[in-house]
C-alpha cells in the first residue's frame, strides 16, 4: 500500500518506465493502481530509433507485472520521508 | 480505485498491445477486466523485421490472458496513417523476462 500512495503523490510528474523487456517509456504519469499497473500521457520510447515499436502510441497503460524500474523527478522523492515510511512498514505498522 | 486507471476509456479505440513475448497485436478494444485479460476484434499482427519492412498479420477476433499482457497503447490513427511501415525495420522485441 505505502508504494501505491507513494506513485499516488507523483501524479503529473515526469517519470521514465523501463519494462522487462528493455523498453524504456518516457511520459507525464497519469494514474496508478494498487497492482501498480501505470498509466502514462505524452508517451515516447527513449531509443526511437532501436524500437520504432510504439510510434503511432501517444498514451499507454503499462501492466505492474513488466515493470523493472521507475526513474523519477530528483525532486518528486521525499527520501526522509521515505525512509521513515519505509521502517515503520518493516516493523509491521 | 483511482480514478481512470482502467482501460474503460480505450474501449471501442484501436490499442497496439505489446506481448510478454515481444509480439505486437493490433486491434480495437472490446473488452477487458481487473487481470487485464483482453477482447481484441479486428485484429492483426505487426511482425518486425530487420530483412524487410512490417508485415501485417490478420489475427480477426482475439482473447489475449492478462499474464502475457506487457503495455496497452492508444493507437493515433493519424500518426499511424503517417507511418509507413513498409520501410519500418527493426529488430523484433525482446521478451519480457521476470
Amino acid at each position: 500500500m505505502l508504494f501505491f500512495s507513494y506513485f499516488k503523490d507523483l501524479v503529473g510528474k515526469e517519470v521514465t518506465v523501463e519494462l522487462k523487456n528493455d523498453l524504456a517509456i518516457r511520459g507525464t504519469l497519469h494514474s496508478v493502481d494498487q497492482y501498480l499497473n501505470i498509466k502514462l500521457e505524452n508517451t515516447r520510447v527513449v531509443d526511437q530509433d532501436k524500437y520504432p515499436h510504439m510510434l503511432s502510441v501517444r498514451n499507454c497503460f503499462i501492466r505492474g507485472s513488466v515493470v523493472r524500474y521507475v526513474q523519477l523527478p530528483p525532486e518528486g522523492v521525499d527520501v526522509d520521508l521515505l525512509h521513515d515510511a519505509t521502517r515503520r512498514e518493516a516493523r509491521g505498522g | 480505485m483511482s480514478i481512470g486507471t482502467g482501460l474503460e476509456s480505450l474501449v471501442d479505440q484501436t490499442i497496439s498491445i505489446i506481448t510478454n513475448d515481444g509480439r505486437n497485436i493490433v486491434g480495437v478494444l472490446k473488452g477487458f477486466d481487473q487481470a487485464t485479460n483482453i477482447i481484441l476484434d479486428e485484429s492483426h499482427e505487426r511482425v518486425y523485421s530487420t530483412k524487410e519492412g512490417v508485415q501485417q498479420l490478420v489475427l480477426g477476433l482475439y482473447i489475449i490472458r492478462g499474464d502475457n499482457i506487457g503495455v496497452v497503447g492508444e493507437l493515433d490513427e493519424e500518426l499511424d496513417a503517417h507511418l509507413d511501415l513498409s520501410s519500418l525495420r527493426a529488430h523484433p522485441l525482446k521478451p519480457v523476462i521476470h
